[in-house]
């Protein structure tokens, strides 16, 4: 479970979260939408930990993330996160990129890694791609590479931000499959997005961000059907 | 008018000799390169360090390594050094004099090439649970050798030639130190000289080209 108590974040004189409140249970998935500076990423980064917050708490299954004696490194093992630029590591094969973590942060046999990697490469369709250097795969492809390199890690948690953003439209389609296929999995998941429908479609509960407030929150029923804010109002009339 | 005969037997003849000397010279500018990419890797990590003396050890190095000569940087390493009663044999002091400059101008190289590399390749290691050091090893320090690697062997080009300086510490068994003695024996100064500068010519090719070959075979991505 992921708790989130009165976080506050700023860049420099700018207050990016104003004190957000939120909890993911094992098995959500919460989708995140708002216009662009509206804090939703920086939540992400903030989740696990390569962003620090200003006051407040975020609890993993109990643990402090921003807590002076807190294990970074190990406790972003539970944690996979997928950018809105996929990253690969572009000196390494797609097979390689994805098995790395496994090989070197988990310690795991040659053996194992590789098994792991090729179960998830081929989950998200890359199967023929193994011996591949990222450099010839399509955006799409890439970020599925991502997906499966955080999945390799077998985190408990899931974190999306943007994953589709920098993609052609044509692309999009094989990467929220992707997602929709680890939502039914039962994978705990929190996705910015800005895919309204595909935010209707897999989620338990969508929330709202608005100028670093969370404006709203609820199942996608009401979230959609009935806004109760002016601004998600407009924030749904503005992108239908 | 000018009455000079060329006479290239005798440089002919000690062709041999001069491409032993040729080998010593080969070897110094290669182990030369090797201590200079270590150092420079240990500056480049300096430089990055949150550790204020660490960062001006690192800066000064790279500034007198790039900014006076290297004929001085030789000299310090036999004359200079032999006054605090350090005394380094005419092979030890050249490749210490290049090994400094190397790492200089190869830091700077570094520097440049971690530039090209995006943050978000250590966020995106970091997130997979990478300890930092971890992650600059396995995921920055690849991508850094790849774009530093065709200026290196400017350097590396650079650092053979600079082994020519060793004559002005006594270095007598390099190819410019072999030369120099034939020289000296035989007053045959142009056609030793011409004969040398092939060689140092060749070696200088060959080099670049094998560096090139290595490039392709090695960063294929």
């Amino acid at each position: 479970m992921i708790e989130i108590q009165n976080v506050r974040k700023s860049f420099g004189t700018l207050e990016v979260l104003k004190g957000i409140d939120l909890f993911v249970q094992k098995g959500e998935v919460l989708t995140v939408i708002g216009g662009s500076g509206s804090g939703k990423s920086t939540l992400l980064t903030c989740i696990n930990g390569l962003e620090p917050i200003d006051s407040g708490r975020i609890l993993l299954d109990g643990t402090e993330v921003h807590a002076k004696g807190t294990d970074l490194n190990r406790l972003r093992r539970k944690v996979g996160i997928v950018f809105q630029q996929w990253n690969a590591f572009p000196h390494l094969t797609v097979l390689e990129n994805v098995m790395l973590a496994p090989r070197k942060v988990l310690k795991q046999p040659k053996a194992e890694a590789e098994a792991m990697a090729v179960k998830q490469l081929t989950h998200v369709g890359l199967g023929d791609k193994l011996r591949v250097y990222p450099s010839r795969l399509s955006g799409g492809q890439q970020q599925r590479m991502a997906i499966a390199r955080a999945l390799a890690m077998s985190p408990e948690y899931m974190l999306f931000d943007e994953v589709t953003s920098a993609l052609d439209p044509q692309l999009v389609g094989e990467v929220l499959d992707t997602l929709r296929m680890l939502a039914r999995e039962g994978m705990t998941m929190i996705c910015v997005t800005h895919e309204m429908k595909f935010a209707r479609e897999v989620s338990d509960r969508v929330a709202f961000f608005h100028k670093g407030v969370m404006a709203e929150i609820g199942p996608p029923d009401t979230f959609f059907g009935a806004p109760r804010t002016a601004e998600l109002q407009q924030f749904l009339s503005a992108t239908h | 008018m000018f009455n000079y005969t060329f006479r290239w037997n005798q440089a002919l003849n000690a062709l041999p000799q001069m491409l032993d000397g040729a080998l010593v010279t080969l070897q110094i500018a290669l182990l030369s390169m090797v201590i200079g990419v270590a150092v420079a890797v240990a500056l480049t990590l300096f430089r990055l360090s949150g550790n204020r003396v660490l960062r001006a050890i690192a800066a000064t190095w790279v500034e007198l390594a790039r900014n006076t000569p290297a004929l001085f940087q030789i000299y310090m390493a036999h004359f200079g050094l032999g006054a605090f009663g350090i005394h380094l044999s005419p092979y030890a002091s050249l490749l210490a004099g290049i090994a400094f400059n190397n790492a200089g101008y190869l830091a700077e190289n570094f520097r440049g090439a971690l530039k090209a590399i995006p943050d978000t390749q250590t966020r995106a290691a970091r997130s997979l649970g990478m300890p930092a050091g971890q992650a600059f090893r396995l995921i920055v320090m690849p991508q850094m050798f790849r774009v530093a690697f065709l200026p290196a062997t400017n350097q590396m080009v650079w650092a053979i030639l600079m082994t020519s300086l060793g004559v002005t510490v006594g270095m007598n068994t390099d190819l410019a130190g072999i030369t120099q003695e034939l020289n000296a024996r035989s007053f045959r100064t142009f056609e030793f000289f011409a004969i040398a500068a092939v060689i140092y010519y060749v070696i200088a090719k060959a080099v670049t080209l094998a560096a090139q070959a290595f490039a392709w075979r090695m960063f294929r991505y």
